[in-house]
């Protein structure tokens, strides 16, 4: 396989340790005096969004930073919990650059690029040290240095953490590095704007069309580089962790208009959620993986228990993550847990009235939290009922405003009994294709954070995405957006009076009109719920030929039934969040086709695409390497049709493997 | 429908900030107590687009409590009637079949109303950019564990930086003050290290911008606190008072 001559992907050359050193002291600069007159725009305000802007305007650029929240704070990188990787060996467990690299490349089961990894976690580190600057309150020691945690498909304790609200602390620490601009006057915010297309003249994106979502107006807006850092697409499944706003217009429109998709089948499900209660459900909430550190996951070893979990004696549970994978036992990645509580329930050993549930259990992390306070406080001989006490007060130190979340939730107290958990939608690996500067097949487009495919391969492992968000926006792209704008300082001011803006703008109304004018019969809510039910049912979290081609005439369907069906209440002219959403749901219906064909495609099982057809004996994973080990990389030539481009994989650094965590 | 219980629901709806809004009663069936109250307006909104009547805007998005969109003021409460619960995690079990339920925006002249619900919160963005930020360019930062910071200064700043900005301290307060809120960003700066070389500058600027975007002046009430769904403890606030009177005290600026 070689890989397509549309794609240059740009890797530098040498070895794997010193290609992001020497790549970095020999980018092109751009002078400060050019730096002011080069206009950055940047899509999204989350973690890579923020700190990409922050960071561009202290170099110089003229940015505008753009979100449709009513506040940079809000973006959805507010709700990530447990925390952030850095290989910065403070627990001297032998952690290293390396290691990060290898658990990173293996958890994504050898479907990433190695060159971009290797940058990710060289500069892991300084992204705590920059975060602490910022005023980001870390959890501490005694002692006062950092304190870290285990996550998934790791061994080493090498996550960063703030109670459960690692994201939130990340972000407004990002966010506060913004606003410092914004008051400077080197950003320009515009929060509650939605971009809508993005303008492409001769071949380069130069400017984007966003919508003012408090008036309706359309706006223009020109640019030498547009980044877009708008964040996963997860929720296409209409039920997903992610934030209600999540949306992938932004990414699909620069598909579009050229951006290639990568790997778009590869979505990441987490196994530690709440279940679904009821058809009411707008989203669902997860729990983060750090109580993986702690909790055990279980179901009772015979079917159909209906006891409650803190009622049925150890010999009777079957602790299934430990008993199959005994090295990771509960810290083994996402993709392996979810599977294995799919397993177990499709198997009917399932819990709750509903049966889509396992028990996750703190009993025994009470007890040696207990004990261990215990002996701290020199009492040799305190009673149970004392160890549980004090146990329980270190659980809520840790995770707390978690169990709180779950109480609020479900109405039960997961201090008393366990909690039932599910798998659900989380993340979306895939995205759109960038090379090694983290630009798109459109020159002058980037994509940063979860909006590209780049570093997670088929798998994220948690605590990652944040690490990616804000290496992208702190650490690669102030130096990789120089080869290109170092190119640009004679192209002067763009003006939005071109004949590209006036036409993009005008086919932006006319899908605005045109979404008003139908006045169908059904919401666009309702055809979202039926998007994400075909979608969770036959490109979940397991997939099959049939199931996909038959999920690619029904969304067709969909779309047809959409564009004849919807009803859109309101007009264009003033705040209308029905409309916003309408506009979404029509690009979450074609990102679906487009999801589905990429998994038909990919026939193999790896990381989160799990292929019924390609599996082991014993129900794993089965990839096959030997004719897919590649990106896939889609090119939009129409309604209903793609082109394919490979990006052939090559690993001269890591002695590719069958993922083992056993 | 799932659900049992009935409600009669009395919102306030508004075309923007130009125009006066009014209560709309609405009658609501068939909820279910394991909904949150958003799920609850989203069914409403359900039943308004079949009636052929515009849904209520309300602003919401994580619906986990921690992105701070979600700001109705629910029978006089900002959040409801739970303790350190935002709207989206509260849940109709808190309820009773048969209620009324009287929904309304923020109100404070500092958060024009946008449309019904929604309100222009852009007020707390300007006073962050005033001074609530440690002025530290991406590169410059020495190794994190260079600089020990003790675990109780560590904890009590995470507890003010858990404020989520929704604003409830505003619409709690009698005075519309925004204390609370400004006080918590000033004290996780000013307890932390990091947060000394403008620690004077920082309570001056940003008490200017708070003054100056129309909050009222705080009283001591308390219901900031009260209110809160994170819980955010008055202490920030009498913190950031000595913090200002000391910057005043030593300080020519601003």
């Amino acid at each position: 396989m070689a890989t397509s001559s549309r794609l240059d992907a740009k890797v530098p050359q040498g070895p794997l340790e010193t290609k992001w050193s020497k790549y970095r002291s020999s980018v092109p600069l751009v002078n400060p005096a050019n730096k002011r007159n080069l206009d950055i725009i940047v899509v999204g305000t989350g973690l890579a969004g923020a700190s990409a802007a922050a960071t561009l305007a202290e170099l110089g650029y003229a940015v505008k930073a753009f979100c449709f929240q009513d506040s940079p704070r809000r973006a959805h990188s507010i709700a990530a919990q447990g925390g952030i990787n850095a290989a910065k060996n403070y627990q001297n467990d032998g952690d290293s650059v390396y290691r990060l690299f290898y658990d990173t490349i293996k958890g994504g089961d050898y479907r990433s690029r190695e060159g971009n990894v290797h940058r990710l976690a060289e500069v892991s580190g300084s992204i705590i040290d920059q975060c602490v600057a910022a005023g980001v309150p870390f959890a501490r020691e005694y002692g006062g240095l950092l304190s870290n945690r285990s996550f998934g498909g790791t061994q080493v304790q090498r996550t960063f953490y703030a109670a459960g609200q690692t994201g939130q602390q990340l972000l407004l620490g990002a966010y506060s590095g913004l606003q410092r601009q914004v008051g400077m006057g080197t950003v320009k915010m515009y929060n509650r704007h939605e971009m809508l297309d993005i303008v492409n003249i001769d071949g380069k994106c130069r400017g984007i069309i966003a919508r003012n979502l408090v008036t309706g107006e359309l706006e223009r807006h020109a640019a030498h580089a547009v980044l877009l850092c708008s964040g996963g697409y997860g929720n296409v499944f209409y039920l997903s962790t992610n934030a209600m706003g999540s949306n992938v217009t932004a990414a699909w429109k620069a598909h579009k208009r050229g951006a290639f998709f990568g790997n778009p089948c590869f979505t990441q499900i987490h196994p530690t959620c709440i279940p679904v209660s009821g058809e009411h459900q707008s989203k669902l909430t997860l729990m983060s993986e750090s109580l993986r550190n702690d909790g055990r996951i279980w179901v009772p070893k015979a079917k159909n228990d209906t006891r409650p979990g803190n009622e049925i004696p150890e010999e009777e549970r079957d602790y299934y993550l430990e008993r199959r994978y005994p090295a990771f036992g509960n810290l083994v990645p996402r993709d392996i847990a979810s599977r294995a509580a799919k397993e177990r329930c499709d198997a009917g050993y399932g819990v709750g009235s509903s049966k889509l549930a396992v028990f996750l259990d703190f009993a025994a992390a009470v007890e040696r939290y207990g004990k261990a306070e215990a002996n701290k406080n020199n009492i040799h001989n305190a009673s149970d009922s004392d160890i549980i006490a004090w146990g329980k007060a270190v659980v809520k130190e840790k995770y707390g405003n978690l169990f709180d979340m779950y109480k609020q939730i479900t109405g039960e107290d997961p201090y008393q009994v366990p909690m039932r958990i599910y798998p659900a939608v989380h993340y979306t690996m895939g995205g759109l294709w960038v090379d090694y500067n983290l630009m798109t097949t459109v020159p002058g487009l980037y994509a940063l954070g979860e909006a590209n495919f780049s570093d997670h391969g088929a798998n994220r492992l948690g605590a990652s995405a944040l690490m990616q968000g804000l290496a992208d926006g702190y650490f690669v792209i102030p130096y990789t957006i120089g080869s290109y704008l170092s190119n640009e300082i004679r192209t002067g001011k763009i003006s939005t009076e071109h004949e590209a803006f006036v036409k993009t703008e005008q086919e932006v109304r006319e899908r605005i009109e045109k979404l008003l004018k139908i006045q169908g019969k059904t919401s666009p809510e309702v055809f979202h719920r039926r998007l994400g039910k075909i979608m969770w049912d036959k490109c979940g979290m397991a997939r099959n030929e049939q199931g996909l081609k038959e999920a690619i005439i029904e969304i067709r369907q969909l779309r047809e039934e959409f564009w004849s069906d919807v009803k859109v209440m309101g007009t264009a002219t003033y705040f209308n969040p029905e409309l916003d959403k309408a506009n979404r749901v029509a690009d979450f219906i074609e990102l679906g086709e487009l999801m589905c064909i990429d998994a038909l495609t990919r026939n193999e099982s790896c990381g989160g695409h799990f292929r019924e057809e390609y599996q082991t004996e014993e129900g794993e994973a089965m990839r096959d390497d030997e004719n897919f080990m590649f990106v896939s990389a889609w090119e939009h030539k129409g309604p209903e049709e793609w082109e394919l481009h490979k990006e052939e994989l090559i690993y001269e650094n890591i002695k590719i493997a069958q993922r083992s965590y056993k | 429908m799932e659900g049992n219980m009935s409600l009669s629901l009395k919102v306030w709806r508004q075309s923007n900030k130009e125009t006066a809004g009014g209560f709309e009663n609405y009658k609501l069936d068939s909820v279910s107590p394991d909904m949150s109250f958003l799920e609850m307006f989203d069914v409403l909104n359900e039943q308004l687009i079949e009636e052929g009547k515009e849904p209520v805007a309300f602003d919401h998005d994580c619906r986990e409590g921690i992105c701070g969109s979600c700001s109705m003021y629910i029978n006089g409460r900002p959040h409801g009637p739970l303790r350190g619960v935002t709207v989206c995690q509260l849940h109709m079990r808190s309820f009773n079949d048969g209620d009324t339920i009287v929904v309304e925006p923020w109100r404070a002249q500092a958060f024009p109303v946008i449309k019904d619900l929604v309100v222009d919160r852009d007020a707390f963005d300007r006073v962050v950019s005033a001074g609530g930020f440690i002025s530290v360019n991406t590169g410059n930062a020495q190794d994190a564990n260079s600089l020990p910071i003790p675990k109780e200064a560590a904890d009590d700043a995470f507890s003010a930086a858990a404020c989520i900005g929704c604003g409830a301290c505003v619409a709690a307060c009698k005075n519309a003050s925004a204390m609370l809120f400004v006080s918590a960003k000033i004290s996780q700066l000013a307890l932390l290290p990091q947060g000394q070389a403008e620690r004077s500058i920082r309570a001056e600027k940003m008490v200017a911008q708070m003054d100056a975007e129309g909050f009222g002046a705080c009283t001591n009430t308390g219901a900031c606190s009260a209110e809160c769904p994170k819980e955010i403890s008055m202490e920030n606030i009498a913190r950031m008072n000595r913090e200002y009177i000391g910057a005043k005290f030593s300080s020519s600026a601003v």
